[in-house]
Parts: C-alpha cells; structure tokens; sequence
C-alpha cells in the first residue's frame, strides 16, 4: 500500500436496471434476475432501455438540458452521481482541480432531417446539392454540439464546473480502457490527486444500432444471454443505454478528506490483437498475465458483448483458467460501448466493498464463487477491436 | 553534456522527427517555403457543390489520392503521409516504430455518399429501417470501418508499428495539442522512450461546413479565399475550415542522444485548463485560457520573459482573437505589444483537430529557421488589439522558446511550450 495508490471513492451507474451503485448491488444481487428488455422499438433488435430518469436531479438548468441530446444528457448525468458520491459535487475547489477524461462516441443525429434527405434522394440525382439545400435549412444550429464528441466533457465541466483539465478518447470499448489506464498512470505519477472517468451509451437511436449493424454485429431473434449467442441469428451483441463515471483518486488525497474507499484500482492493462492474424486469444493471455493475479479463484466481472468472434475467444481463455469466475454484465444491461469497461470496473469495486460476489447471470454457462471476493478482475475485450483488464482490489 | 532530466525530475522530451500536410502542400519544405513567403492556401472549394452555401471556400486539402474518397480515408491519408516524413526524419523504422500512438482525429459518420448509396441499393419500406436492413446484408467492412472511432488508429498502428494500444482522442480544436501532450507525458511517466504524435483532419465536408457556418463561425468573404483568414484584424469575419496534418516523433533527450538522433527541438511545457462558461464562448474574464498558459509556462519552468515568439491560435473569429488578446496581455503584461505574435492560420486556415499538431510543427521550424511566419491580410488592424502580429511579411529572429495556444469548443484550452535547445 502506498500514498500514490490509486482508490475508488465515488461510482456513478446507469442502465436498464436503474440509477447508483446501490440500486445496482441491490438487482444484481438477486438470484435469476431478469433483464428489463424491449424487443418491439427497434425489431429485429433487442434493447435495454434508459430508466425513467428526472434529469433535474443532476442537471439544474433546463437550458443545460436543452443543449444536450440524450447521450449527453445521460453522461453528464452519470458523471454528476458519481461526484455526488465521492462528495466531491458542488466543492468549488476539489472540482476546478479535478481532471477527467472521458470515453466517447458521437451524439444523436436529426433523425427526421437524414430521413428526409434519404426519401428525397430516390428521385434526384444532384444528391450533393440535396444535401446542400436541405441541411442548410433544416438542421438545428445547437445540434451540431449535441453531436461533438468532446461535448460531453464540455457539459460535464459547464454543469459540474470540473475544470482541471478536460480529455476526450474516442474508439469504442478501448476508449473506455485507454480513459482508466491514463487517469490512474496520472494518479500513481503524482500528476493527478484526483480525476473524473467514464463514458455513456445510448442505444436508442438508430444511427448508434447502425455503427454495430454496418458489420452485422447486432443479435436478432429471442434475447439470450451473452455467452449463449453464438450460432443464433444475428451477430450476438444486445446493446443497452447506461453509462458509468468512476471518480479515482490518490490514496492519501482520499484519506486525507476523510472519504469512503470503495476498492483499490490495481494493474489495468490494454492491448491491440491483430485479430485476422488470429491473436486474440493470445493476447488476452498475455494481458492476464499483465494484470498480475493473485493466486485463488479470482471473480470477473466480463464486458463480453456477445459478438461471436471475440465473446468466443475471451470465453475459451477464461475457460482455460480455472480461477477466473466469469460474470458477464451484459446479460443483464446491454452492451454499453464506450462505458463497458468503466462499467465492469464499477461493478468489480462494488463486489469487494460489499464483501460478495454476484450470484451467476447465466446459470447454465456462469459457475457459483462462493466467499467474499478481496480481488475482482473486469475486463473489456471490444466487439470488433481493442481490448483491457483491470484489477480491482479491496481498498 | 545537456541535462537529461528537466526542473521537475522528469525525462527532457526531445523532438527528432517532424512531418506536416497542409493546403500549401506536402511535408515541411513545401509548406515552409509557402508559409515564409505569406501564400495562401485557401481557395474555391471544388470537392462538392456549393450552391446554397454561405462559405464557398476553404483551405482544403485537394491533391492527395483519397481527397475525394471521404473524410475517413483522407484523415488516414494525412496522418499516415505526416506520420511517415516524421519517422524518416527521425531516422527510425517506419514499419516497427516501437513506442505508442496518440492520435487526434475529427470524430467519425457515416458519410452520405454511403448513406445514400446504402439506402438507394433498396426500394423497401424506407428511413432508417432501410438503412440497417441493408447494413447487415453487406459483405464488406469498409463502410463499417469508417464509422468506428478507433480504425484510423488501428490501421496507423498496423502500418508503423506502433506499440499498444493506440489512443484517439478529441478535444475540438485543441485536439493536435493534446495529442502531442499526452506523448510528452507518457515520456515523462517513464512508460516509453517515444511516442507518435499526429493530429489529422480530413473531415471538411459539406455538412461539417455547414454545421460551423450555421454556428456563424466561418468567413464568408468568398471574393478573394486568400484574403478570408485575416487574424487580429478590424474585418475578420470568421475561421475558414481547412484540412491538414502535423506529426512528431518525440523521444526521451536521453534516448534521443544515445542513439546519436538529431535534436529538432524540445518539448518544455504543457498546460490546460477547462472553461465551464457556455459551450462555444470562453469565460469572459479569460480566466481559464489565462490559466492554461500559466499551466504551460509552470510546467515548462520558464518566466513569462522566457518566451520569444507566440504562435496563435488566432482563428480570425471575432471572438477568439479578442479573448486570445486578453489571455495574452494578462499573462505579458507591457510586454505583449513588443513580442512577436502570429497566426499560420492566416495562410492555411483552421485544421481543427490537426491544428495543434500543424502548428506545433511551424513552431519548431520557426526556431530552427530562425524565421517568423508572418500573420498575412493584416491590412486593418483591429484598434483593440495591439500586438505584434507579424504583419504580412516573415520576419528573421532568433527564436529560442515559443508558445503555441489551441482553444476549442467545450472550454477546452491547450497551450504548448517549445525550446530550440535543450536547457
């Protein structure tokens, strides 16, 4: 243990199950959970839908609110429980201090505007100067921020004020990983004393269906969990509106402010398999190793999306560990893109706080872990490329 | 024998590899010789119709094989043609570069060429339904590959070698600067000896164009493109959107010197601060921007009377060069109407994410040419900004430390400090 150990001290969650860390220990806890599902909106795709969420509970201004889509609504709302959490909301100080770096996609186009283009563009042939006329008197001229990728830390610092500095990763579930390995480099340097991480995801829109769709990822037929997607119609990935924000700080700094301590963040490690030459199952092995385990059976959170190739490799590794324990998430919340990894991390670090482990998510493929888990791995091996572990230890 | 460890104990971060694209050309010999001699790049953009436009130029970049591809093929394009004169200069193998990437790219759409063509392959039902109908009938992954947010990256890391897990990243304008930031301090984490750096943006499209335009951000003096871009003058009007490209190899001084590498320049300093005022305006007192140059000077362990050359952002928006003048002269004091202060982006325009790493670029060839770019089509001072600009022709100086300032929508402020030799 050393003053520059990296520590979770506050947890922001969102998904189909509901708001906080709490609400989330309390569903996930339950033995046979079923997933909150919609399998109508979208057809043939399954979603997990956004709770019912009051907006004003995070986000004060209803001109805030305005400025934003859902996407960064949600986040910069995920963002406020997890400072609220860490009690760090509303301390002018810890906040024009803080640093955050924030995993993201882009935000919602104008559904009506782009289908209306396309219905126009079946009987013109001057497509470009359509898009001209069309675009230049249709779009909404605030939009265009809703959509910025970096605008979601742009709200969180305007409703937030967090201001140290501000950074935006980009490229699906290893944006995620890169956000949470750099933020905890920062801590364990002494760059950072404290730092706001995370992303959101929302699926329900059908430009965020179609990013997974243009590869046929998305599974279609009756919902089944993660690991029993293979061979179904489809390509095994059910998404789900959420995110999570981590608020991580430096040991000392969180003891010296007197706050709760979820979970030590130990190892995270990252990696690039260049997955046509067939090396991800080596490199997810490799990473394992990184990731410094400890000795025992060791509980996984996993953010397996459910798409075959990858789900598959990650699966026949942790198979071929017998220590590691495998609770994939996204049974029950969807694939989260951009939030999967500080999602798995959160989950992780509210098993060793809470001194359990998760009762199995698919009982014909998950095994029991009986005792209180003081190691939690979370990992994040992205649908199509990227992949990360973290290890989360108690604090 | 230079020191190897700067005023905080931290690595000395080198530069020994530099390459750039711009509207003025490929690599750094061509755009410096345009840059000094005042050129413009902008011009009447061609790549699409402008009918219905308001801005009808830009500082595009026309003459590379994918510039009528798309915006992802033409970002890989930049980024791969900047990367790659970086890591020949820096003498080390472009195909096994062996330290990490960092990338700051425009995030990623579908674009409507694909759009429509997808959707017109089809006569069934119609809107989006058609849409995913058809997308998961494809049996290619090219369309898909330019909607994910980290294949630029991958295929950059494919092609150099480059080590780990590459990171995108996006902080508006300011992106090129973080890219180059976050290689400094994975340097001075000790976690590689090198890092790529590369800014890239090859996303002016006709939408894009239109969003900023609808955002009234641009130029619309479309008479005479290469007088459009006019920083820090009365009639600035607007930025003029633009393409382009900067990458640096960066190296630890140590590792740099053991290998017998040339030194192109050092990376003393980098600063940030976030702005929690409003989504495209900055605080009105400054104060972040202030306090990000602040933050670079700090980091940099120098006085603001170690500085002797500002390179701009100057966007040429009525806001940005005012707020800039504020910053500027708040941190300076008297000194701000004697330094030299300038703006390429007078001549190349605004590269948005690239502009960071572009002009960290004309930084360091600004201190290795003992040349100042000067700001062009300052014909009409703005009476409330007094400042050196450069006007209109290059100026020869010598410079040993320069600040280079990127500020961005989302109250993102980056600032950069640069030093010709090591301490």
């Amino acid at each position: 243990m050393s003053s520059h150990d990296v520590v979770i001290t506050g947890i922001g969650l969102v998904s189909s199950l509901g708001e906080g860390p709490d609400a989330h220990w309390q569903k996930l806890s339950q033995a046979g959970l079923e997933p909150v599902l919609d399998a109508t909106r979208f057809a043939p795709y399954t979603i997990h839908p956004l709770p019912e969420i009051d907006w004003n509970l995070q986000i004060a201004k209803r001109g805030d609110q305005r400025q934003m889509e859902t996407w960064q609504r949600l986040g910069t709302y995920v963002a406020g429980l997890a400072l609220d959490d860490a009690g760090i909301k509303g301390n002018d100080e810890l906040c024009a201090t803080m640093d955050m770096v924030v995993a993201a996609g882009g935000g919602e186009r104008d559904e009506a505007v782009d289908a209306a283009i396309l219905a126009a563009s079946e009987s013109r042939n001057d497509r470009d100067v359509l898009l001209n006329e069309k675009l230049t008197t249709e779009l909404r001229p605030t939009l265009f921020l809703a959509q910025l990728s970096n605008l979601l830390a742009g709200n969180i610092s305007i409703v937030h004020k967090v201001t140290g500095s501000s950074r935006t990763f980009m490229g699906e579930e290893g944006a995620g990983v890169s956000a949470v390995e750099t933020a905890a480099a920062r801590i364990r340097s002494g760059q950072s004393t404290h730092v706001l991480v995370g992303g959101a995801f929302q699926t329900e829109h059908s430009d965020m269906l179609l990013g997974y769709e243009l590869a046929g990822y998305l599974h279609r037929g009756p919902w089944k969990p993660v690991w029993q997607r293979q061979g179904a119609e489809g390509g095994g990935v059910v998404t789900g509106s959420g995110g999570a924000f981590l608020v991580l700080e430096q040991r000392e700094h969180a003891r010296s402010r007197g706050r709760k301590i979820y979970a030590e963040l130990g190892p995270v490690v990252s990696g690039r398999a260049r997955r046509r030459n067939g090396e991800l199952n080596a490199e997810i092995t490799t990473l394992l190793k990184q990731a410094a385990l400890p000795d025992g059976d060791l509980l996984t959170i996993s953010g397996a999306s459910g798409a075959h190739v990858a789900t598959a490799a990650e699966k026949a590794v942790i198979e071929a560990n017998s220590a590691l324990t495998a609770r994939a998430f996204s049974t029950l919340t969807g694939h989260m893109k951009e939030a999967q990894f500080p999602f798995a991390v959160a989950l992780a670090a509210l098993a060793v706080d809470r001194k359990a482990a998760y009762p199995v998510f698919d009982a014909a493929v998950e095994r029991p872990y009986d005792g209180a888990p003081t190691s939690v791995l979370a990992t994040a091996i992205g649908y199509h490329q990227f992949e990360g572990l973290g290890l989360v230890k108690a604090g | 024998m230079a020191n190897l460890r700067d005023h905080m104990g931290r690595p000395i971060v080198a530069v020994t590899g530099i390459g750039v694209v711009t509207s003025l050309g490929v690599g750094k010999k061509d755009n410096w010789a345009a840059l000094t001699s005042g050129k413009s790049g902008i011009h009447p953009i061609t790549r699409f119709p402008v009918d219905h436009l308001n801005t009808r130029i830009s500082g595009m970049v026309d003459f590379l094989p994918s510039s009528s591809k798309g915006a992802s093929p033409l970002t890989y394009e930049l980024a791969e043609t900047a990367a790659l004169e970086a890591v020949s200069e820096a003498g080390l193998d472009s195909g096994d570069f062996g330290g990490p990437l960092f990338l700051a790219s425009p995030p990623v759409e579908l674009d409507w060429a694909d759009r429509f063509s997808l959707y017109n392959s089809d006569k069934t039902d119609s809107g989006a339904e058609r849409l995913l109908r058809v997308a998961r009938g494809l049996k290619e992954l090219d369309i898909f590959d330019t909607t994910q947010f980290g294949t630029i990256a991958d295929r950059l890391a494919d092609r150099f070698g480059t080590r780990g897990l590459p990171i995108t990243l996006s902080t508006a304008c300011a992106s090129g600067a973080t890219a180059i930031q976050l290689g400094v301090e994975a340097i001075r984490r000790g976690e590689c000896d090198k890092a790529l750096s590369i800014g890239a943006d090859g996303s002016a499209t006709a939408e894009a164009l239109i969003r900023f335009s609808l955002l009234s951000a641009l130029s619309t003096h479309n008479d005479i493109p290469e007088k459009a871009s006019k920083p820090f003058s009365k009639d600035r009007d607007g930025f003029v959107l633009a393409e382009g490209s900067g990458a640096l190899v960066l190296e630890s001084l140590e590792a740099a010197l053991a290998r017998g590498a040339t030194i192109l320049g050092i990376m003393r300093g980098c600063g940030e601060k976030a702005d929690d005022f409003h989504r495209t305006r900055s605080k009105p007192d400054g104060s972040p921007a202030i306090a990000a140059v602040r933050a670079a000077l700090a980091d940099a362990g120098l006085s603001e009377d170690e500085i002797d050359y500002v390179n701009a952002h100057g966007t040429s928006t009525p806001e940005n060069d005012k707020m800039e003048h504020l910053s500027l002269s708040t941190v300076f004091g008297e000194r701000i109407g004697s330094m030299p202060i300038s703006s390429n982006k007078s001549m190349i325009g605004h590269t948005l994410s690239a502009a960071g790493a572009v002009e960290a670029a004309f930084s360091l060839l600004t201190m290795r040419e003992s040349v100042i770019p000067p700001t062009i089509n300052y014909d009409n001072p703005d009476p409330a900004i007094v400042l050196d600009v450069v006007p209109n022709e290059k100026r020869n100086a010598q410079v040993g430390t320069v600040l280079s300032n990127s500020f961005g929508f989302g109250g993102q402020n980056t600032c950069l400090v640069m030093a010709r030799e090591p301490v």
